[in-house]
């Protein structure tokens, strides 16, 4: 059986994440999304891929969306409502009542501003979200008998999860977007140790290697501060949902510390409506913001206003959120052509803007004039920053969630295609884990574990009850001792050697029993398998003995005739054979099976008589074992064959 | 397994506890507390002061000595001490030390808890949903901040045993304490515990794991184990229990109606082969809606049935849930009403409820109704807690119902308080003496406010105040004698309502349920009997178990399940052996025990290894095939004729090789002798192919 992961977008790109992944006769959607860069059909995934009749509710068993940005979730309601898929569609509860924001925000740029034809309505948006079933963290979803499913903490933004599925036997992890990072108002990454065929993880930072988040949120701080000090207004140009709430808990905390009077303005009610689903959903945010919410919730912002149009050319000082990110049009545009002419104001920039925006634009080199449209040249002379911190995970943490969970296959999407072979190496290399960066429209296959199952007898249960417990730590990520949240117990797993016998009756189940069990249920009774031998030993003269032994002994033990033979051989083999445990039974000594006793018969039928008269004096010591210590007696033997007996 | 019901507790605040032993495990389920008991102590004895417009206190607390030959019941009968609190006591005969697993079904299943966190040698696991866990711990932090009243008025008394548990102080009080005391039986006296500290319930806390929604969790590796709602109060939920021998499912107090908390999920619950039924609650059906001066009409609990062959679809939107629905909504309809005729009346309303369904519902349709009667009318909640708990309601939709995450969907916050709070039409506040309260307070006005039983928090000093004024309204739950509890504020003129809200199943309702989740076994309380027979049924087998009584339910699987990595599979020698139709294989792995399975994969060191020699053998040589078997090899061997042996076991010596090695073969036991190790294994190898072996 074989697990295959069609890549629909998100494949060496970052945008429209969409992978289609068949297990064992079920198929997954993970994600939805659109590519900003786009507007014509490239900005969806190629959905007739899936099915050729469109008959999308027989070819997908689930959709799952991780998070509600874009590009995860900004094909859903044109896949729902126009294309036509009618099945189950899983999501966390926060991405459930942040996504359509999201997607309306996302509608009404395009269509009143671009004055393009929509792709879906307001309507479709509302139709399409009342499909989506809200699921909790950690919750055990049985999608349908076969596939279970389990959302993970993924950090990046409120409500973003990671999936787990599960068919049969076979278990696969998609990431979706993660910080392994702790946040202003996140927390990290949180996964259980998983036994995972396959492990799908986005790769927006596949190379970059990122210092303290602290010292890139002072640095923000300072020119933020230094700009409005200066009487010049700052431009935060960013999506209603997010890094929005996050500067903002940055520069609330900050305006309080400073006791500055500078207004701070969010620009539509969007996200001050916004902000009132962060303060419900505060159980999905940090363990700092949960631990005070009911003292204070720290999305009630006390320096925040709401922003009115006429205060765009308004003189003096500010802060103002608006959307649209990234400058790809709406107002944050408006308000950029506004401001960008004078050198006192401040425009900050996300990490990362997709290609065709003026964020972009801004971002490669130091343009002086920027071209909006055959008409509109804007001057550019403000300052602009680019915002160093971001929430996705950096290299390390993609290794160290890779590491951590130790799939059999990894396949990379959500990157730039250089950088996402450098990691295939990488983790190829250093873990020694197959890995794949498939395009867009590629297949990956791969193959998946399954278990043979067969009964098992209590008495051999009880056999191996012996535990031999392992203790792991539970989540992978920074371990940010401050976040305890995210530092849960510690994982329990128990492993251990066993042997038994597995017992096939004609058409019944196998059944693994302990080996005295089987011929219980055979009828049978055990037929011991010996080996014997009557082994020579010679004696030589006590004189002799007295230089060559009593030096390499112990002076304590003084040898007399009041010692057995038996005796005076257990010495000696506990100097040839050190690791072996010698047990002396007074008539006879025992290393394992092997049992060894004085032999005084005349004629022993396991003596072989031909090769023991060529010696002075010998004694002969019987020897009997079971097969299962062959070697070590043969080595035994060869031992005793060699030795000089002798006692005083 | 072996299954032990050690208190079938009352009611919505005293949840039913168990304890399981299954699997080499000791698993208890809640932890509760019968507060009902309360009822028999004097309540908190100080004044009225505070208020602003103090009428005198007519409330004497004076410590005549009580000459108690017979006298009836009255409010002097009632024990002025500081209260203990009336645990389960079975729950005491166990070694604490033993319960590997504690599961809490509710908050309120959580209130004795730190009785037993608190106890030297306790190391069990805990198990909480997160949002029981927050409940609870508020509900602990409340009862243990107005048990502070009782001690800044008695005093610190660490004499260790009270005066009035005393067995010549039991002798003389009333009957009727005096079997609230010692039980029916009169077992129940070493249930008893002074209260826990607050030190306590931190610990408590510390000690629990919270779990989310259907979250699966591992005790040992071995016990899977997961909680889904029951309907009955936010975070309260039934427990699937997976292990390798046999899944189980707990279901305690359930409700398919709710309009705060997440309702039953039964879906969740199907086809698991053990239910343990632990929802009494249809024990104590009563009228919906009492009234001491008895004007209101009884709304008779309407008997239909449902047909047996319901599917799982119509259980849930089955007419009687609507029913269900309705009469709660006229309930609630009602009390409102009452509630709004008393305020237009100038009388105050006073609602002692910790139930929060009862309290949500009532705060909206209450506010609601006064706004649409223009009235103007200040609405409190007062408790220590209240500002904490109103906090956490909003935050916690992925634990309400349907229509309660629709408006997290569509943006408006989850219950109406917060706008209430904002509108300052509702006033929060810790205690009544607050500055905050008496500032605003205003009367007449609706006041929510702990505790049910009427013994210490705020209520007991508005009762005080406006017990005597026949305006006013006094509503209560169920769940409790209300005789016993209004016993020290008589005379009472103000009117009294109690009411019973859902507290689990509805009794028509149980059999459909347990039908539709195809269990093969059902432990069922044996006092639901005469009310459910579930004993026609044909596709499962009932057990019936009492309290304090130990039920042993016999095994169904006879093994457990090993899940056989293929790889190691794949390296099998399978031997079919000379007799009948058995395969064998020798199998050697690394057992890992985790998610509740047992796991066998390639051990580290393991090789393949191509020979396989057998270990172990059974039946008797032929010594002709024996022979053959060596010729075959190109080894003679010559038969030694006629020596038999010791012990009436035949035995035959076979020479090798002209005397180079010799094999003795008997019934029971073969010996090979030679001295050349290559020839040994040769015969060995011989030997081996004419027996079975493995
Ligand atoms: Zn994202
Ligand atoms: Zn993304
Ligand atoms: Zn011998």
């Amino acid at each position: 059986m074989a697990i295959d992961s069609l890549i629909l977008g998100a494949g060496q790109e970052v945008g429209k994440s969409c992978v289609v992944v068949t297990i064992n006769g079920k198929r997954i959607m993970f994600d939805c999304g659109m590519h900003m860069g786009y507007l014509d059909h490239r900005r969806y995934p190629d959905f007739s891929l899936i099915s050729k009749s469109g008959d999308f509710d027989n070819a997908l068993t689930c959709v799952i969306i991780t998070h509600f940005h874009l590009d995860h979730v900004g094909a859903l309601p044109y896949f729902t409502e126009v294309c036509g898929y009618r099945g189950p569609i899983y999501m966390t509860y926060p991405t459930k009542a942040l996504a359509p924001l999201m997607l309306e925000d996302y509608r009404k740029v395009m269509v009143d501003r671009r004055g393009e034809e929509e792709q879906f309505s307001s309507d479709h948006i509302a139709e399409c979200m009342k499909k989506v079933i809200a699921v909790d963290l950690k919750q055990t979803v049985q999608v349908d008998n076969d596939l279970q499913i389990r959302a993970y903490y993924a950090g990046h933004v409120l409500g973003a999860a990671m999936f787990h599925a599960k068919v049969g036997d076979t278990e696969m992890v998609y990431t979706g977007d993660y910080n392994m990072t702790p946040d202003r108002h996140l927390g990290a990454a949180q996964i259980d140790r998983l036994r995972l065929d396959l492990l799908i993880t986005e790769s927006t930072y596949a190379t970059t290697i990122r210092d303290s988040k602290y010292g890139r949120e002072r640095e923000f701080l300072k020119v933020v501060h230094k700009c409005v000090s200066g009487g010049g207004k700052v431009l935060i140009p960013t999506f209603a949902l997010g890094r929005a709430q996050e500067l903002c808990i940055l520069l609330d905390d900050y305006w309080e510390r400073m006791n500055l009077k500078v207004p701070i303005y969010f620009s539509a009610g969007l996200t001050i409506q916004a902000n009132m689903y962060y303060k419900m959903l505060i159980s999905w945010t940090s363990q700092k913001i949960k631990e005070t919410y009911s003292t204070h919730n720290a999305f009630d912002f006390k320096n925040v206003h709401d922003f009115e149009r006429s205060l765009m050319d308004a003189p003096g000082p500010c802060v103002l959120f608006a959307t649209p990110g990234m400058l790809s049009g709406g107002f944050s545009l408006e308000v950029f052509k506004h401001w960008a002419p004078s050198e006192r104001n401040l425009v900050t920039l996300p990490g990362y803007c997709v290609a065709g925006t003026v964020g972009h634009k801004l971002m490669s080199g130091k343009p002086t004039k920027i071209d909006l449209d055959k008409d509109t040249q804007i001057d550019v002379r403000c300052q602009i920053h680019q915002l160093a911190f971001s929430p996705h995970t950096d290299a390390k943490g993609i290794m160290d969630l890779v590491k951590f969970l130790s799939p059999k296959h990894v396949i990379l999407v959500h990157g730039e295609k250089p950088k996402m072979v450098s990691l295939k190496e990488r983790i190829h290399s250093e873990l020694g884990i197959m890995c794949y960066d498939p395009a867009n429209n590629d297949t990956v296959s791969i193959p998946s574990t399954h278990y043979v199952k067969a009964g098992a007898s209590d008495t051999f249960i009880q056999g191996c009850s012996n535990p031999n417990f392992k203790f792991y730590r539970n989540s992978a990520g920074d371990s940010d001792l401050n976040d305890k949240n995210f530092m849960q117990d510690v994982q329990v797993k128990d492993e251990r050697v066993i042997e038994g016998v597995i017992v096939k009756e004609k058409s019944q189940k196998a059944k693994v029993v302990h080996q005295d069990e089987l011929l219980v249920m055979l009828g049978e009774n055990r037929h011991e398998l010996q080996f014997a031998y009557c082994c020579p030993v010679q004696i030589i003269d006590l004189k002799e003995m007295k230089s060559t032994y009593l030096n390499s002994r112990n002076s304590m033990l003084c040898l007399s005739e009041n010692f057995s033979w038996l005796q005076v051989l257990q010495w000696r083999l506990s100097d040839e054979i050190p690791e072996g445990n010698i047990q002396s039974y007074g008539e006879h000594l025992q290393i394992e099976s092997f049992h060894v006793s004085l032999c005084l018969k005349d004629s022993c039928p396991y003596r072989v008589q031909d090769n023991h008269q060529n010696r002075m004096k010998s004694m002969f010591f019987c020897c009997i074992w079971s097969a299962p210590d062959e070697k070590l007696a043969r080595k035994i033997l060869s031992i005793m064959e060699k030795l000089n007996l002798s006692k005083i | 397994m072996k299954f032990t019901c050690l208190s079938k507790g009352g009611g919505f605040h005293f949840p039913p506890c168990h304890m399981l032993n299954f699997c080499g495990f000791r698993i208890l389920f809640d932890c509760p507390v019968d507060l009902s008991a309360l009822t028999i102590f004097s309540p908190v004895p100080t004044g009225f002061d505070s208020f602003p417009d103090e009428e005198s206190c007519d409330f004497e607390f004076v410590t005549e000595k009580r000459q108690k030959v017979e006298k009836p019941l009255g409010a002097n009968s009632l024990i002025r001490a500081e209260p203990w609190y009336k645990t389960v006591k079975s729950l005491h005969l166990w070694n604490i030390s033993q319960i590997d697993v504690i599961l809490i079904s509710s908050p309120m299943g959580m209130l004795g808890l730190p009785f037993l966190t608190r106890m030297k040698g306790f190391s069990s696991k805990v198990y909480v949903t997160e949002a029981s866990a927050r409940l609870g711990q508020l509900m602990m932090d409340d009862l243990v901040s107005m048990h502070v009243e009782f001690r800044q008025f008695y005093g610190c008394e660490d004499s260790g045993f009270p005066q009035w548990l005393r067995h010549e102080e039991l002798e003389l009080l009333p009957p009727e304490l005096r079997e609230v005391v010692l039980g029916k039986d009169g077992t129940e006296l070493g249930g008893w515990m002074p209260l826990y500290s607050a030190a306590d319930v931190k610990d408590c806390m510390q000690k629990s794991h919270k779990l989310k929604y259907a979250e699966e969790v591992y005790y040992n590796g071995i016990l899977a184990i997961k909680a889904f709602s029951s309907g009955l109060e936010i975070g309260s939920c039934n427990w699937i229990i997976n292990a390798p021998k046999r899944d189980i499912v707990y279901i305690s107090s359930s409700t398919f109606v709710s309009a705060h908390a997440m309702t039953f999920n039964y879906c969740a619950l199907q086809g698991i082969n053990t239910i343990i039924y632990s929802d009494f609650s249809s024990l104590r059906v009563m009228g919906d809606v009492e009234d001491e001066n008895n004007y209101f009409p009884q709304t008779a609990d309407k008997l239909s049935s449902l047909s047996n062959d319901c599917s799982s679809q119509e259980l849930a939107e089955s007419s009687l849930n609507m029913d269900e629905h309705l009469e709660e909504r006229e309930k609630l309809g009602f009390i409102c009403s009452c509630a709004l005729e008393c305020v237009k009346a100038g009388g105050s309303v006073l609602v002692p409820t910790n139930r929060l369904g009862t309290l949500l519902q009532l705060l909206e349709q209450i506010s609601a109704l006064l706004e649409s009667s223009a009235m103007e009318v200040s609405i409190y909640i007062i408790s220590s807690v209240a500002d904490e708990l109103l906090a956490f309601l909003n935050v916690i939709p992925e634990w309400l119902c349907k229509q309660r995450q629709e408006r997290l969907f569509s943006g408006e916050q989850l219950f109406a308080h917060v706008e209430l709070i904002r509108r300052k039409k509702l006033h929060v506040v810790p205690a009544v003496h607050s500055s905050k309260l008496l500032t605003n307070w205003q009367e007449p006005c609706i006041v929510f406010s702990p505790h049910w039983t009427m013994r210490f928090g705020p209520v007991v000093h508005l009762l005080r105040r406006w017990c005597g004024n026949p305006n006013s309204l006094l509503i209560l739950e169920d769940g409790f004698d209300p005789k016993l509890a209004l016993l020290p504020f008589e005379p009472i003129a103000m009117k009294v309502l109690q009411c019973v809200f859902p507290s689990g199943l509805k009794l028509q309702k149980v059999e459909p349920l347990i039908k539709t989740l195809l269990p093969k076994i059902v432990l069922f309380p044996e006092d639901l009997k005469p009310q459910i027979s579930l004993s026609n049924a044909k596709s499962f087998s009932v057990f019936h178990y009492t309290e304090d009584d130990t039920l042993h339910v016999p095994c169904q699987k006879d093994s457990s399940v090993f899940e056989i990595a293929t790889d190691l599979a794949s390296q099998f020698h399978w031997k079919k052996l000379m007799q009948e139709n058995f395969n064998i294989s020798r199998l050697k792995g690394e057992l890992s025990i985790d998610h509740g399975k047992y796991h066998l994969l390639v051990g580290k060191e393991q090789g393949s290894s191509s020979k396989h020699s057998s270990l172990l053998h059974w039946g008797s040589p032929d010594v002709q095939k024996l022979l053959a078997a060596l010729s075959k090899m190109g080894i003679n061997g010559s038969l030694e004729q006629g020596i038999s042996d010791t012990e009436s076991e035949t035995v035959h010596v076979v020479h090798v090789q002209d005397y180079k090695g010799l094999i003795k073969v008997g019934t029971r036991s073969t010996v090979i002798s030679a001295a050349d190790e290559s020839l040994a294994s040769l015969i060995f190898e011989a030997v081996d192919s004419v027996l079975d072996g493995i």
